[in-house]
Parts: C-alpha cells; structure tokens; sequence
C-alpha cells in the first residue's frame, strides 16, 4: 500500500490542474493521478508534413479513433454527437481551439429569468476573481470593451483580424450585428515563459510553438514547484469507502498495469463530464449499490454537450486558410433570450478563419462539391483557401434521458467498464440550430460566400461534456452542493464540468477552470471544518 | 508484414485506377493524377491503422466490377465507381480519404497549389492585423448582456 496523501486529484486536465495549483499554498501533500502522460511537442502533427492526415489518426480528437494506450473506449453510438476529449497531462486543453469565452452571467438564472432548467447555486459575480485568475494563469489574448460582456481586462491583445476576421467583420456590420474579437489562450506576446503565436494553424492537436495555454505548460510547472506531486499513467478504477461512509483512497493500476490502493483523506475528481459519472458509477459497494455519491441517481443524467450547427461556403479573395488560428471572433446577438425567435435560451456564434488542403479535399469531396474526374483541379482551387466559417454553438438544456452509464461489454485495456452515452438533440435546441445555421448563411452570403454547406449537427463536436454530477442545494436533485462537495460523501469534492448545471452557449474551459479555483478556495477558507 | 503484402496486387491495381478516377493528372495545372506512382507508393507506405478499412473498400469494389477496374471501359467503371460510393459508406470514405490525405501533401501539388513545401512549425505565417476600424460601430453599441438577479 502507498503512503497516504492529503489530497488525492484524479485527472491533470483543465480542472485537476486548477485545484492542484491553488491547493498548493496549503502546503499539504498533494498527489494527482493522471491516465495519460506528459506530452512532447516536438512530436506534434504542425512539426511534420503529414501534420492533416493525424487528424484522423492517433491525433484525432475522437478516443475511439485515436486509441492510444491513454485513451478509454466510449459507445457513443446512440448518439448524433460523438465524444471527442484527449487523456494525458493538460487533458482536453492539449486538444482544444484555445476559444476562452466565460459564461454569461444570465447563464446561471435560467430558471428566473426564462423558466426553464435550473438555476445555478452559484453566479457570475462569485466566480468573477476566478475566472480573472485563471485568465493570468492561463494567458488570456482579448479586447476589452465587449458590449455583449461585463467588463474584463484580458492580459494580451488580440488575435489579429486577419483577411478572415476583415471579411466577417465587414458582413457582419452590414447586418448590423454583434460581433468581437474572442477571447483566446494563444498568446500573441511572449508571456510566463511561453513564446508568442507564429500561425501554425493547426492548433488544436497540440501547439508545437507553446503558444496555446495547455495546463501541462501554464498550471502544472508552478504546482509542480510549490510541491505537488503528479503520478503519470495511472489508471484509477474506483474509489474506495470507509466504514463511515468517508472516501478512503482509490484503486489503480499503475504504469506496469499493476493493480494498487492509494489513501487519500480527501479526493477530488477532475475527469470531465464523461469521465467523472462513470468512475462513480464504477465505485459500488454495499453502502453505495448505485455508485458513489449518487443518492439523488442524477449521477451520469443531465449530459448536456453543445450542438453545434456550422454553416461554410467560399468567397472570392483568399482567407487565412490554415495559416492562423482557427477561429478569431465571436458573436452573441443571439446568445440571450428573445421568445419572438421560438426557443428559450441561445448561442454564440464562433467563426472560423479556414482549414488546409487535405481537409478542404476530404470534407468537399464528402459534402459533393468537390467532383471526381478532370474538373477536380479547377473546382479544388475555387475552394482551396477560399473558406470562411460561422458556427453557431447552441446551449443544451438538460434533460435527465441524456445520459452516461457502465456499457454492459466495452472495457478499457485494463477490464475497467467503459461509458456508454445515450442522447438526443432535444426540440428547442434543434429549433435554436436552424435559427443558426438560417444566420450563418445570411452572414456568409453578407460576405459574398458561395457553395454554402452545412454540418449540422457536426458530428465529431461532442468537445464540451456537462452535467453529469450537478450542483445545487438540494441533495435529492444535485450530486454536489454549491462549492463543489458531495451531499453523500463529505470528503468528495468534484471540479470539472460535471457540476454545471446548465450548460450556456459558449465553450465552457474558462468556467470549468473559475469553478475548479472557486472550490479550492471554498476548501480553503474551511479546512477547519470541511467534513462538518 | 508490409502494406504492400496486406493489399493484394489486384487490390493495389484497383486502388491505382480508382485514385486516378478521383484525381486525374492535368497538364495545365502540371500536376499528376493520384495514381503516380510516388503519390501511390505514400498511400501504400502510410496506410497504417486503415489498412483494414481500406482493404474492404477494394474487395468491396472487386465484387461489384467483377473484373480488375484496369481491364474495364470508362463507362462501366463509372457505374461501378457510383455504386462503390453509394454501398459502402465507412470503408469508402477511408479509402477516398487516404487518396486525398497523400495527393495533397504531394510536392508537385502543393507547388501547383502556391503553398509551401513545408510543415508548419517552426516557421509558421504571417497574419496581417487587419482594419480593426471595423470594429468602431460595434463598440459605440450600448452594453447587450443580460443582467441577472
């Protein structure tokens, strides 16, 4: 048996990699079980010439396609939007666009201001130092003095616009809409030891240059420093409780495939809304037959991804192709309530600048607008680095048939049962897509873009995984209480974006993160009595 | 075992034809068809974790020509090259996809196409700022964030 830890974190992604920083200035022993290991840049798909074709290889942003040794199986097949994550240390932030918006703060009233879901046990001004911190921490580039936004000060300044930015910004005051530069961790100044964007491009398998904030540069160098221990390649299968109902450690395997016990006076999980319900769903035992933490059975309902609904087509100048960062704006005109449009609740609307060659061929030649045969070199060059994109990212609301369970068959490489998701596109979200992909085409047809296409759902998109293991004050219909315990087991904390509640219409890294920082500090400030 | 002692020679014949049915060589553009033999030789070499998939394309494709695609007219491989598309979705996409995947990292293409012979990193691109005027009517917009009790 190991040594027993303090605190005892499983998964070193965008949430686990929080906690353990801001938990280090207690100076307790801290450990943090990650599946996967340390990533190398220079081995990413931007330092190679066959950097597209990794995308649908071991860098694609699907666990079942990539399959590498980190990686655990997911039945995702009864659903329209398939999971996408990455397993290793910086998690999902190792594969992610860098799109850093926060949640509104109406996002956390929904039940007040438009009646429907819930509202959340927490608000927009609690979180605010924390999303504020975590924008220092992680390196935030922006523009303060978003009309459709509280005031922020983000560290760096913006993207630049681009050929792309220029062509939507220009559509997009001829429709007399909202639109801004986003908020993105891609640092466009030398910041913390990380070097500035050089647009690669291809950024969201890995930025080579380290210019896109993973927590695997950001957060874990300083935690590592101020004393945190994290424990590579170490598959955790359940955790284990006491006989007074108090979790007690975690069963893994280690590195060797070794089975192991680690005790642990307090554990806390950081393993997405995918990964989190099944490893309690996985933890039964006679006091907790359905899975731990889970007396309210809302442990795995609620999934909430965010559809989203993309439209492209192809103008007559040149774009950025995949010559910078993927996306570059935002628009919230339609991100807050209107009833006149059919649906409650909104998106966000997030461009994209282009794509590179081998992917404007496979997708144009799927979609059908790029022909077999003698005309395909005429065609491919109308479309080649003409692309601009408007997707339209709808928030889900959650409904408790949508949800993650054990799959009876599929286990990972070390017998562990594997999630099964089962979910559905619900009425008013998929009234919300239309209304979205109505307004990507007026925006791109403002832009003079031809050949206009639409993905709708896109199915590889299911990046954003919520709801899993609520919030709330009500222990009968939430996993955890408002700063992050559970109302089961007292020394069982949750950070990542299980908790949330509803899920808003923006991508949800900056939240997840500001929780994971607000729940130390909660735990923080009540170390005295944090099992009272 | 090597991709070429995967793949069959008729498998690797068929593949030759139908890549060149896809992506034709063009004398204007100077650029080969997908059936060089370089771009060929990348597909075989680089199939990898396809293999399989790509596999039960050709034989897929062997059943419905009958023949070798090579030994048919245009017309007939057509047909068959519809057909192929409609019925098998998965494994046709893989193989439509690993074509693509090589001919556009090609050097003689990507030369046509004006672009560099280059990964991106560590050199990377320029990206011009823009005219960020555009932006001045959004920002005299009065605040259009929601407040929330």
């Amino acid at each position: 048996m190991n040594d027993p830890v303090d605190v005892l974190i499983i998964g070193a992604g965008a949430s686990g990699a929080a906690v353990a920083w801001s938990l280090a200035d207690t100076r307790m022993h801290i450990l943090c079980m990650e599946q996967g290991g340390w990533m190398n840049p220079a081995e990413y798909p931007s330092t190679g010439r066959d950097w597209e074709a990794r995308f649908y290889g071991d860098y694609s942003p699907s666990p079942n396609i990539r399959a590498r040794p980190e990686d655990y199986p997911i039945n995702d097949d009864n659903s329209p939007i398939k999971v996408v994550n990455f397993n290793g240390v910086g998690g999902s932030t190792v594969m992610y666009t860098a799109h850093f918006p926060r949640l509104h703060p109406s996002d956390f009233r929904v039940r007040t201001l438009d009646g429907v879901a819930e509202d959340w046990p927490i608000d927009y001004d609690t979180l605010a130092p924390f999303f504020a911190e975590n924008d220092r921490m992680m390196g935030v580039s922006g523009l303060a003095g978003d009309p459709a936004f509280p005031p922020t000060e983000p560290p760096m300044p913006p993207l630049p616009l681009g050929r792309s930015g220029a062509l939507l910004g220009q559509a997009m005051n001829k429709l007399g809409w909202h639109w801004w530069p986003s908020d993105t961790t891609v640092a466009t100044t030398d910041y913390e030891g990380r070097a500035r964007c050089i647009n690669l491009g291809h950024c969201t398998p890995g930025c080579a240059q380290g210019a896109k904030a993973s927590t695997d540069i950001t957060y874990w160098p300083v935690a590592l420093r101020a004393g945190v221990e994290l424990r590579t390649h170490c598959r955790v299968r359940e955790i284990t409780t006491n006989e007074h109902g108090m979790a007690s450690g975690v069963v893994y395997y280690d590195k060797d495939g070794v089975e192991r016990f680690q005790p642990a006076e307090v554990v806390i999980i950081a393993c997405n809304g995918i990964g989190t319900p099944r490893l309690l769903l996985n933890s039964v035992s006679g006091r907790f037959p359905n899975g731990l933490a889970n007396s309210s059975g809302m442990v795995g309902k609620n999934l909430m991804f965010h559809p989203y609904a993309q439209v492209y087509g192809y103008v007559e100048e040149p774009t950025d192709s995949n010559r910078a960062p993927p996306t570059c704006l935002w628009s919230k005109e339609f991100y807050e309530t209107d009833t006149s449009r059919g649906f409650v609740r909104g998106y966000a609307i997030q461009f994209g600048r282009g794509i590179g060659p081998v992917v404007e061929a496979i997708m144009s030649e799927g979609k059908g607008i790029l022909p077999w045969g003698a005309d395909h070199h005429r065609v491919f060059r109308k479309l080649n680095g003409h692309r601009l994109a408007a997707s339209a990212i709808c928030e889900d609301l959650p409904e408790e048939h949508n949800r993650v369970t054990l799959d009876p068959v599929l286990t990972d490489s070390h017998g562990i049962p594997a999630p099964r998701v089962d979910y559905s596109i619900s009425a008013n979200s998929a009234k919300m897509m239309e209304h979205g992909i109505a307004r990507g085409r007026e925006i791109l047809t403002a832009a003079g873009a031809t050949d206009i296409c639409v993905n709708s759902p896109i199915p590889y998109g299911g990046w954003h995984l919520l709801g899993t293991a609520r919030m709330g004050n009500d222990p009968e219909r939430s996993v955890v209480n408002e700063w992050g315990r559970s109302h089961d087991v007292k020394n069982l904390f949750i950070v990542d974006g299980s908790v949330f509640v509803t899920s808003g219409g923006v991508n949800p890294t900056s939240t997840i993160q500001a929780i994971a920082l607000y729940v130390a500090d909660q735990m923080k400030r009540r170390l005295a009595d944090l099992f009272d | 075992m090597s991709v070429e002692n995967v793949l069959s020679a008729r498998q690797c014949g068929d593949l030759r034809v139908i890549a060149a049915m896809m992506i034709p060589a063009n004398a204007e553009y100077e650029v080969p068809g997908a059936d060089d033999p370089v771009i060929q030789a990348d597909i075989l070499a680089t199939l990898g974790r396809d293999v399989g998939q790509v596999s039960e394309a050709l034989d897929h494709l062997a059943r419905i020509a009958g023949a070798p695609l090579a030994g048919l007219d245009d017309a007939r491989r057509e047909v068959i090259a519809k057909e192929f598309r409609a019925t098998a979705a998965a494994s046709a996409a893989t193989l439509i996809r690993v074509v693509l995947q090589c001919y556009y990292r090609d050097d003689r293409v990507l030369r046509s196409l004006g672009l560099e012979l280059r990964p991106p990193f560590p050199k990377g691109y320029s990206l011009e700022q823009g005219d960020w005027s555009l932006l001045d009517p959004v920002k005299a917009r009065p605040p259009i964030w929601r407040r929330a009790p």
